[in-house]
């Protein structure tokens, strides 16, 4: 069976999941062999999801982490008593 | 502060601090600072309202210790208690969400990718650079905002699909259509300037080529 690339990009993220039916990513998977576009919109997006997924993307401001546990002492501190 | 218990298993260690060993909670909650702040953030738009939106979910959390039920991971949990936080504050600062224009409904439209003939891997150096980790960031916060919450929870935080559709009180398949309509607006809005990110990179490192 033969599937038009609109079609395909419907499928990205399942079959990028890996959680496509087996006759269904058969099928996108023929289509990723012969389509030059498909199969770079596919990588792109692997790309970037694997981009996004970084710590580096999104890093916690400076001193985050000392005023959390300051402001937890001070509750906890609250509770024994 | 107390020698830290790397190993042990989350469930005793949230019981030995509903025994009374209250400073383990330091301990417990060390993992997930990165991803309440992130969901935070995701809401409030601004890393001060984030970051105290943070502080009050991990306090309420710690309150609420004893309400936890082993049903659910705890980090899951955590992460509830912060959309209900910074969702609070929304409402008490009296932000009215515009449904209709913020929250486009699942059944509109499909997005289409960027179209492009040859993809060259970005590596994960990349991330070095402070324009491309900008770039990134831009993109995610830009999202329409059920987009981005899914996307953070399962791109970013790795939760899989029901904790994500537990998380947020959508259904699975709700949680897969915002996921790929997240990936593909990424895709869309990031691979063109990445990519041309990357060719720039490469004629600066490899100039005879």
């Amino acid at each position: 069976m033969v599937i038009e690339c609109k079609h395909v990009w419907n499928y990205i993220s399942e079959y990028l999941d890996g959680t496509l039916p087996e006759e269904t990513r058969t099928i996108v998977q023929r289509h990723l062999e012969h389509c030059e576009i498909c199969s770079a919109i596919l990588d792109s997006t692997r790309n970037i999801i694997i981009l996004t997924a970084d710590d580096r993307v999104f890093e916690l401001p400076v001193g985050f982490s000392e005023r959390l546990h300051a402001r937890i002492d001070l509750e906890l501190a609250e509770t024994e008593r | 502060m107390q020698a830290s218990t790397p190993n042990r298993p989350e469930a005793e260690v949230i019981a030995a601090i509903l025994a009374g060993e209250t400073q383990l909670y330091h301990e417990l909650i060390r993992p997930y600072e990165r991803s309440v702040y992130l969901m935070a953030l995701s809401y409030m738009k601004n890393e001060a309202e984030a970051e105290d939106v943070a502080q009050e979910a991990f306090i309420k959390a710690f309150r609420n210790l004893s309400t936890f039920r082993g049903d659910a991971k705890f980090s899951t949990w955590l992460i509830s208690i912060t959309l209900n936080e910074a969702r609070n504050r929304l409402r008490r600062q009296g932000v009215v969400r515009m449904q209709s224009l913020d929250e486009p409904p699942d059944e509109a439209g499909s997005v289409s990718p960027a179209l492009m003939r040859d993809w060259r891997e970005i590596p994960s150096e990349a991330l070095e650079r402070d324009e491309v980790r900008r770039l990134i960031q831009k993109a995610i916060e830009t999202l329409p905002e059920i987009y981005k919450q899914v996307f953070l929870l399962r791109d970013v935080e790795e939760l899989d699909v029901s904790e994500t559709a537990q998380t947020l009180s959508i259904s699975i398949s709700n949680v897969k259509v915002r996921l790929h309509r997240a990936r593909v607006m990424l895709q869309q809005e990031l691979a063109p300037q990445l990519k041309t990110i990357g060719r720039a990179q490469k004629r600066r490192w490899l100039p005879w080529s």
